[in-house]
């Protein structure tokens, strides 16, 4: 059974203009211990169908969807209260400014062992001892002294190795990623990466990685859903996407990559519209 | 062979930072000390980190910044303007495209008026002409005269990126400074804008200094990239030497991190983690 399946998601937002269709028909599965990519532009739907599942999205919206489980519970059918002990716990999100995340009012010791109290009901003493354990698993030296250090004491790449802390705090069946290095250097991108992918193989974990740089995903992946307009365009695993991209929409953004430039001009996507009606070999299932 | 359009030798920068109540008065070595050199319609690539100098030495190549030793030359000349003042002159040699499409434009002016707006300062252009001139430029960087009467809110980022090459471009500089010009950018759209880039070198000659982290858009569009860590030039050569043949280990480091989206190394990764 799929740890995380949905099947024909819909988001609308509400707007002076109507309704705007964010996400159109997604459908998707993560099994435990899997690195999913959802890749594609800005616009493309693919935060907002992340943010669907955690129950994140403002009042505006309208989530719709034939089916959205997780571990074979209905995340729809559930109330607040029953989810709200899920996010968090099981399902973890990871977002993409670290520096905007954390709340800079409290330290990161504070804001670590918030999750682990909330969850966990563990006391004081032990939720020090987790929250140490924890940066020291993330990287952080000097753990036990860095809990006392607000957000703006630290550098980017470890206020977002300190929300990696909080993010598995609860151990969590699924790890959702949303473009967790995008404000980062390639460096620490690196680091990070590194990071996380090690993290979903000690922990079993499934990890979701939603990110628009085809570096990353061939970095990370094991299976990957192209996303455009709100659409899934293609789904494929990593290898067969780069190595024999179906569908038009992938094969312009694999050629759109700078490294892969054919001569000094670089192929672009002029005059790449997505109608309704075009039915898409491989676009849906 | 051809004309040094800019050159730079030993250029340092220092930030004093003032001292407050509890912390003592210190100094920031931004940029210590950097040499290059650049040709007529070349690119020269300079890349690195977050706090490595890389914008404070485009700041100071754009005159925005005085440099607080070191000389710098803008066609043979040299200018420091800490001592001279700043005439529309030498306006008019150097021009800079900022990162963000969306801060760098003012949200209350009409794209005419941000076009037109160099023009007014620098030069005694007649209105009519002024207004031919940036129509000319809107339909250079691929927009239109439709465009002329609009405000910076109704296009996209990547149009917002061609306005801002545009109004770099309306006094025709010889040097271009481009500050992460791409890097807000969609994919597709970055290829869009990057090809543009390549147009506009070909058709004016530009001679372009651009600033990057990314190494696969700086492998695309250099013709000398300059490797920066720390206020440091650590690598300094042409493209090809850099890429094949890294000398500093902070070089090798930032290959080594740069994901890469090839097959081969996708099937590497996925060998190596069957078998682990």
């Amino acid at each position: 059974m799929a740890l995380l399946e949905i099947q024909n998601l819909v988001v609308e937002f509400e707007t002076a203009a109507g309704p705007f269709r964010a996400v159109n028909g997604v459908s998707l599965s993560v099994d435990a211990r899997e690195v999913l990519a959802i890749v594609g532009e800005s616009g493309s739907g693919k935060s907002v169908s992340m943010l669907a599942v955690m129950g994140l999205l403002p009042w505006t919206a309208t989530i719709k969807a034939d089916r959205m489980t997780f571990a074979g519970r209905d995340l729809l059918a559930m109330s607040n209260a029953e989810r709200r002990r899920i996010i968090g716990k099981d399902i973890a999100m990871i977002f993409q400014e670290p520096m905007a995340s954390l709340n800079p009012c409290f330290t990161v010791g504070f804001q670590i062992e918030e999750t682990l109290r909330y969850h966990l009901g563990l006391d004081r003493t032990a939720r020090r001892e987790r929250a140490i354990e924890l940066l020291k698993s993330v990287g952080i030296p000097e753990p036990a002294e860095r809990l006392d250090s607000y957000p703006h004491q630290m550098s980017g790449g470890q206020c977002q190795r300190v929300m990696i802390a909080i993010a598995i705090a609860c151990n969590p069946k699924l790890l959702i990623a949303d473009e967790p290095t995008t404000a980062l250097d390639v460096t620490i991108q690196k680091q990070i990466l590194d990071l996380l992918v090690s993290l979903q193989a000690k922990h079993g974990m499934g990890l979701i990685m939603i990110t628009h740089n085809m570096g990353v995903v061939a970095e990370t992946a094991d299976r990957v859903i192209v996303q455009y307009k709100g659409r899934k365009m293609e789904e494929a695993d990593v290898l067969s996407l780069f190595e024999a991209p179906k569908h038009p929409y992938t094969k312009m953004l694999l050629s759109a990559l700078p490294e892969n430039a054919v001569g000094d001009r670089l192929p672009t996507m002029k005059g790449f519209v997505l109608d309704d009606e075009a039915a898409i070999p491989g676009a849906a299932e | 062979m051809s004309e040094i359009v800019v050159e730079g030798r030993n250029i340092v920068r220092d930030y004093h930072v003032q001292g407050g109540l509890f912390t003592k008065a210190r100094t920031v070595h931004a940029v210590k000390g950097v040499s290059f050199t650049v040709e007529k319609g070349e690119t020269l690539a300079i890349v690195g980190e977050s706090g490595c100098g890389k914008s404070t030495l485009a700041r100071i190549i754009t005159l925005i910044d005085a440099a607080t030793s070191g000389e710098l030359f803008l066609d043979g000349r040299k200018v420091d303007i800490a001592r001279e003042r700043m005439t529309p002159d030498l306006r008019r040699k150097v021009q800079i495209v900022f990162q963000n499409p969306y801060g760098s434009l003012n949200p209350r002016q009409k794209i005419g008026d941000v076009l037109m707006e160099p023009l007014v300062i620098n030069t005694d252009t007649p209105a009519a002409e002024r207004r031919d001139l940036a129509v000319e430029m809107l339909t250079k960087v691929g927009l239109g005269p439709e465009h002329f009467n609009r405000y910076p809110h109704m296009f996209s980022g990547g149009q917002r990126q061609r306005i801002a090459i545009a109004r770099a471009l309306m006094l025709r500089p010889s040097l271009l400074v481009l500050d992460e010009p791409v890097s807000a950018l969609d994919l597709s759209v970055q290829a869009q804008v990057l090809n543009l880039l390549a147009d506009l070198q070909d058709e004016f000659q530009l001679t372009y200094i651009f600033i990057s982290h990314d190494l696969s858009v700086v492998r695309y569009i250099a013709d000398h990239v300059m490797v920066m860590y720390y206020g440091e030039a650590v690598e300094y050569g042409t493209r090809d030497a850099v890429f094949t043949n890294p000398q500093h280990p902070y070089t090798k480091v930032l290959f080594a991190a740069t994901p890469r989206a090839d097959v081969e190394s996708i099937r590497a990764r996925l060998a190596k983690k069957k078998a682990a």
